[in-house]
């Protein structure tokens, strides 16, 4: 598992020619991140659960060390399955103040692409901006997804995903209040 | 209003309140970074930032652009991050390792203690020009078991004499490894829209634990995790402004009390860390350590929380109504595998704006900030526990703050003024009052 806490991810050899089944996968990979942006968009929490894998890790990196190891070094979020459920009762208690009420945000994924097909292991990069408004504020945060995905019963389903911040600071929103 | 009266302190009346200008005025602000920061030691860093020669890290502190290095011979090195030329940035990365610092404007080079080195077509300054003459300046500063301080004022005391009370509770951390402690790589860094005098009476404030972080209580409860010991503890102040609120630990320490939630196989290694502390410092003294929670004030613009992780919390104003703050986490050099990560674990349950309860604490001190706009109140009340022996979850060390604020701010003399005759020598005895809701926060 130590290789999925390195990134970045490798990239896949350039102008390799597209075969039927990599279109295919593909388009369910976009699928399953634009699906991910929609239920946290619309602060579905609970569903949100449900894309990830029970042994699933969620990581935030500091902005200043983007490529830290979070078994090692500070970051924002390390999050196992059952710290991810924490987050989510506690983002849908009114007591979460930061997100009470709910910010209202939008992601938007783009530049996806699949990194590795590794047994039954999936890699995928992706690029994001989150626009988060609330109480006048609004910025985005800018950054980069790069996950992993496994079918569980045949579907797919995140089992790691580190979102990388490209800020400098989290000068704008003072904290990672939402789910990025 | 009046720059002297800002703080209304009357211990015999029961009432202490600081007037809300203090918090929204441009002047104040201009007043406190001529009479507070450029008076009072800063915190720059930490010396394990820089272990190794040509190390260096850089930093704005109040404003000014500075930057550390560790020169050729191991020795500190403290520089105002300006060429002596004709002033750019020298140091324009965040931490790095350099023989020589180069400013890319003319090609000057100095060396990692500060000396000009080279410089392209130095006959053109004529037969006289001294070298010596132009190294790089730097501020006073000096450090104390590794926490780096600068100062812009001659006149000031020695770092250990402006420390005061709070040099103690330095050691209480320092001492919880023999081989140091470092601040691990990685760190927190956001802004709050809010004054910055607020996150110093935030970080020390076990008033608004409960009510606040609802959420990160419940979720540890959800995890099976009881509240520890009986939540006795104090405010004290600690002289120059200083102050703490200690308590007794509600949840588990890394160092070194276990707790539930650690699982049951780290038992038997902090057992051995907490052994360690007695055979090295006596009963009293390591069960202070191991089992108590400290939230440290150093004036004027520092936090170091030793509660469910190691924190140092350091916040920059950026005009009177925002704040840029920069927060590490500490551990004993060295530190690894299980240890480290039930110590980073600890640390984002609560701490760190992706945490369960710092979000909540930058949502507190922006809604006062937003609420100082409404007027119709000009005071702001700081008088818990004034009438009765200082409890952890009382404001005696924000008042202790706000006094010698309120001192360097008007240019007023200063005269140390303890509450109920606490000096910084003695401990308070606090008889155990279970009623008391006294949980160590942030």
């Amino acid at each position: 598992m130590a290789s999925e806490l390195t990134p970045p991810f490798p990239l896949p050899p350039v102008g390799q020619p597209a075969t039927v089944e990599s279109m295919l996968l593909q388009h369910e990979v976009e699928q399953l991140l634009y699906q991910e942006a929609r239920i946290l968009d619309d602060w579905n929490l609970d569903a949100w659960l449900t894309l990830y894998t029970t042994d699933a890790r969620y990581v935030v990196p500091t902005t200043d060390l983007p490529d830290a190891n979070p078994d090692t070094d500070l970051v924002f979020i390390d999050d196992d399955y059952q710290r991810m459920t924490g987050r989510v009762g506690r983002l849908k208690s009114r007591h979460a103040h930061r997100e009470y009420p709910w910010s209202r945000t939008r992601r938007l994924i783009s530049n996806v692409m699949v990194t590795e097909v590794d047994g039954d292991e999936i890699g995928a990069t992706a690029s994001v901006a989150v626009w988060r408004f609330r109480a006048g504020e609004s910025a985005p945060y800018v950054g980069r997804y790069d996950v992993r995905m496994r079918r569980v019963d045949g579907q797919l389903k995140l089992c790691y995903k580190r979102a990388m911040l490209d800020q400098e600071a989290l000068s704008d929103h003072g904290a990672l209040s939402i789910i990025f | 209003m009046d720059i002297n009266k800002l703080v209304y302190d009357r211990p015999d009346l029961g009432k202490f309140k600081v007037h809300r200008s203090s918090l929204v005025s441009q002047d104040i602000h201009d007043l406190e970074l001529r009479r507070i920061f450029d008076r009072c030691w800063l915190y720059l860093g930490h010396e394990s930032e820089i272990p190794n020669a040509g190390d260096y890290a850089r930093r704005v502190v109040a404003e000014r652009p500075l930057f550390f290095a560790r020169d050729r011979g191991g020795e500190l090195r403290v520089f105002h991050n300006t060429c002596p030329h004709r002033g750019a940035l020298i140091c324009r990365t965040d931490r790095g390792n350099a023989r020589v610092f180069q400013c890319f404007y003319h090609a000057w080079s100095f060396n990692t203690s500060g000396e000009l080195v080279g410089m392209p077509d130095i006959d053109g300054y004529g037969p006289d020009f001294d070298r010596a003459e132009i190294a790089l300046r730097s501020p006073r500063y000096d450090s104390y078991r590794g926490f780096i301080f600068v100062c812009f004022d001659d006149e000031t005391v020695p770092l250990p004499e402006y420390l005061a009370g709070a040099a103690e509770y330095l050691d209480l951390i320092c001492d919880q490894s023999v081989d140091g402690m470092q601040v691990i790589p990685g760190s927190n860094r956001y802004s709050i829209k809010a004054n910055w005098k607020l996150l110093g009476e935030n970080s020390m404030d076990g008033y608004h634990a409960i009510p606040t972080h609802r959420t990160y209580f419940d979720y540890m409860s959800g995890q099976g995790a009881e509240m520890l010991g009986n939540r006795k503890g104090f405010g004290r102040a600690l002289g120059n402004g200083h102050g703490v609120m200690e308590n007794d630990a509600i949840y588990g320490r890394p160092i070194a009390m276990w707790h539930p939630c650690f699982g049951e196989e780290a038992r038997p290694e902090i057992q051995r860390i907490k052994d360690d502390l007695i055979d090295r410092f006596g009963r009293t003294k390591a069960l202070r350590m191991s089992e108590k929670s400290r939230n440290l004030l150093i004036f004027p613009n520092l936090i170091i929380n030793d509660v469910m992780a190691v924190t140092i919390r350091v916040y920059q104003p950026a005009g009177p109504a925002s704040m840029d703050v920069t927060a590490w986490e500490m551990a004993p050099a060295g530190e690894s595998g299980n240890l480290l990560r039930r110590r980073l674990d600890s640390f984002l349950a609560f701490l760190g704006p992706g945490g369960f309860a710092t979000p909540d604490d930058i949502e507190a001190l922006e809604s006062c900030q937003q609420g100082f706009r409404s007027g119709g109140v000009e005071w702001s009340d700081l008088s818990r526990g004034l009438t009765r022996s200082p409890r952890g979850n009382d404001e005696l060390q924000m008042r202790s703050f706000w006094r010698r604020w309120q001192s360097l701010v008007a240019d007023l003399p200063y005269v140390e003024q303890y509450e109920h005759g606490l000096t910084p020598g003695e401990i308070p005895e606090v008889a155990p009052s279970p009623e008391e809701a006294s949980y160590a926060g942030d």
